[in-house]
């Protein structure tokens, strides 16, 4: 008998493993019938999940962390035991902006890159507006470290806006925000376009970062018997996914309009690692987001962690050794490598960053203390 | 004891629904249970935060999937409003009606303090209102494919009738006996009928 999973996603290539796990049949090889739901926001996304209208979701790694932790929303207890994507973010920034920046930047180390976008920003009045995603995602906390990193304070230096992906390139072309950071395919298209340039990757700001998870209610992980033909099913997709000889293959299939409704020749540069760069050159980067190889599938403790320090750096959250406990299981592989058979143990360390400041995961405190730009810590209590 | 006038501001792209929401909740409004309601509406969403601040609401509603709602929780985070509005997820004292609200796709944000009661039961009639818009947004759909039905299977009786020199009639009761026998509705068999035709030289009877 097959078993019927309910999946939401929101159209990004970092969707890819879930589709083709539908598409090519690893889902069905398995006994399941697994149904995705495209969502047109990440709050709408979370609700769902959250409620239980959908049994699972392509989440963006910080999204069950802080559902576990209950910031911002309803407290939910979740679970990301497979990660979806490492990399595929990028920034782009407006023709203008990028007219400004010139000169001072060659666009190949990313520091340099943010103090030239820094040097701009302390000028523009009113302040520049950058879109990201949601509160809660790597595209917030990338940028924000990545300005800070330059002297900028997020908070009062420039403005952020979060803008769900599907349209980010409108705002851009609109002129409401001067450049935002978002997953592909929305950079490559507004690149397509001829609206802006692409200045920084994820994979050059926080190489081999976990960008999304499939991320259950642990409610529903708990009693479904499921989840392990799940995730078995999805590590055969993650290994089709990151086969260059599919990839032409794939970009026709998240080109449909259940999925990403674009054109597959705007989804099959990011497949490739191929990212047209603001310096004109394409610049092949085969670790811009990868799905399958480096056991990237396997969700780290280390993963969680990061989102949690970033949640406290930008005071979302008050430091206490329970949340930091929490995020970590948010992201145990405990499931992970129960479920699937063969499973790789070349592990990469990290994650890592561009400022070369490591992350101990052991001592987030600690880690913490080493940046002079951050929100005021929230006071654990009035938690 | 008279209440205050709670303010609602409906956020909605869709003019009708908005009209159909504001309705009921007039309505609802001259009952006892929300007391006196002052209703806004914002259709687009452009500087959403500075319009939101002017009004100063107490309750939005806005569509579950109004893709705007990212914008609005970040700013609600980020802003310095004066009274900052929570998604009513988290209050989860009252459960059933945040089901039914996701059911119904309303989404609302709601200043702390609120009386529960007061709230609930704009919750409701939006919930109503909702689905009574979906209603509607069904049957027109119906008769407008009803409409559409009407005019292919009118095609298709006139190129009976040209091919087969038959009478209007006849050329009906061939098209609903045909597709009886081969398990179709008259209007599919009647569209694949004229998209067929459309590849065939039609033959000029005299």
């Amino acid at each position: 008998m097959t078993e019927r999973i309910v999946a939401a996603f929101v159209p990004l290539v970092d969707c890819a493993v879930l589709v083709a796990a539908r598409e090519q049949g690893f889902a069905a090889e398995e006994g399941l019938d697994l149904v995705l739901v495209k969502e047109p926001s990440w709050a709408s996304l979370r609700d769902h999940l959250s409620l239980g209208h959908v049994d699972c979701a392509h989440a963006l790694a910080p999204l069950p962390v802080a559902l576990t932790l209950g910031v911002g929303h309803v407290q939910v207890d979740c679970s990301a035991p497979f990660v979806l994507g490492r990399g595929g973010n990028a920034v782009t920034v407006s023709n203008r902006l990028f007219d400004e920046m010139q000169g001072a930047a060659a666009f190949t180390d990313p520091l340099e890159t943010a103090r030239a976008l820094a040097a701009v920003a302390r000028r523009r009045v009113p302040p520049l507006t950058l879109g990201m995603v949601f509160p809660f995602s790597n595209h917030n906390f990338d940028l924000r470290y990545w300005l800070a990193a330059a002297g900028l304070h997020p908070d009062r230096d420039v403005r952020l806006i979060a803008i769900p992906p599907p349209l980010m390139v409108d705002h851009l072309r609109a002129g409401l925000v001067d450049g935002f950071c978002v997953g592909e395919p929305w950079n490559s298209l507004a690149v397509a376009q001829g609206l802006g340039s692409i200045v920084a990757t994820q994979s050059q700001l926080f190489p081999r970062a976990a960008e999304k998870v499939l991320a259950f209610r642990s409610a529903f992980a708990e009693q479904s018997q499921s989840i392990a033909k799940l995730l078995r099913a999805l590590d055969a997709a993650a290994a089709w996914v990151d086969e260059p000889s599919n990839h032409a293959a794939l970009a026709s299939l998240l080109a449909q309009p259940s999925y990403l409704d674009l054109p597959s020749e705007i989804i099959a540069p990011a497949l490739a690692g191929r990212v047209h760069f603001a310096s004109g050159a394409d610049v092949s980067d085969r670790s811009f987001l990868y799905f399958h190889r480096h056991a990237a599938n396997e969700p780290r403790e280390a993963d969680g962690l990061w989102a949690y320090a970033q949640m406290v750096r930008w005071g979302q959250l008050a430091a206490s050794e329970r949340a930091e406990r929490c995020a970590a299981t948010v992201f145990s592989p405990a499931l992970y490598r129960a479920s699937v058979r063969d499973v790789r143990t070349t592990t990469r360390p990290g994650p890592f960053s561009f400022d070369r400041i490591e992350f101990v995961a052991k001592d987030v405190p600690a880690y913490l203390r080493q940046f002079d730009v951050h929100t005021p810590f929230a006071d654990a209590r009035a938690q | 004891m008279t209440q205050r006038a709670l303010k609602i501001l409906i956020i909605d792209e869709n003019a009708v629904r908005a009209a159909i929401l504001e309705e009921g909740l007039r309505v609802a409004s001259s009952g006892e249970e929300s007391g006196t309601l002052e209703i806004h509406h914002i259709r687009d969403t452009a500087n959403l935060l500075a319009r939101i601040a002017a009004v100063d609401p107490d309750v939005i509603l806005i569509d579950l999937e109004n893709p705007s709602r990212d914008t609005l929780e970040q700013m609600f985070q980020v802003s310095r409003l004066a009274r900052r509005p929570i998604a009513m997820f988290v209050d989860k004292s009252d459960s059933a009606t945040v089901q039914a609200a996701i059911d119904a796709g309303v989404s609302a944000y709601v200043v702390d303090g609120l009386r529960k009661e007061r709230v609930r039961s704009i919750l409701d009639v939006t919930i109503s209102r909702f689905h009574a818009f979906d209603r509607l947004q069904s049957e027109l759909h119906a008769a407008k494919s009803a409409l559409e039905d009407r005019k292919i299977i009118e095609q298709a009786k006139a190129i009976l009738m040209q091919q087969r020199g038959c009478s209007e009639d006849d050329a009906y009761v061939l098209l609903r006996r045909t597709a009886m026998n081969q398990n179709r509705k008259i209007a599919e068999l009647a569209r694949s009928l004229v998209g067929a035709a459309a590849l065939l030289p039609l033959r000029e009877r005299e």
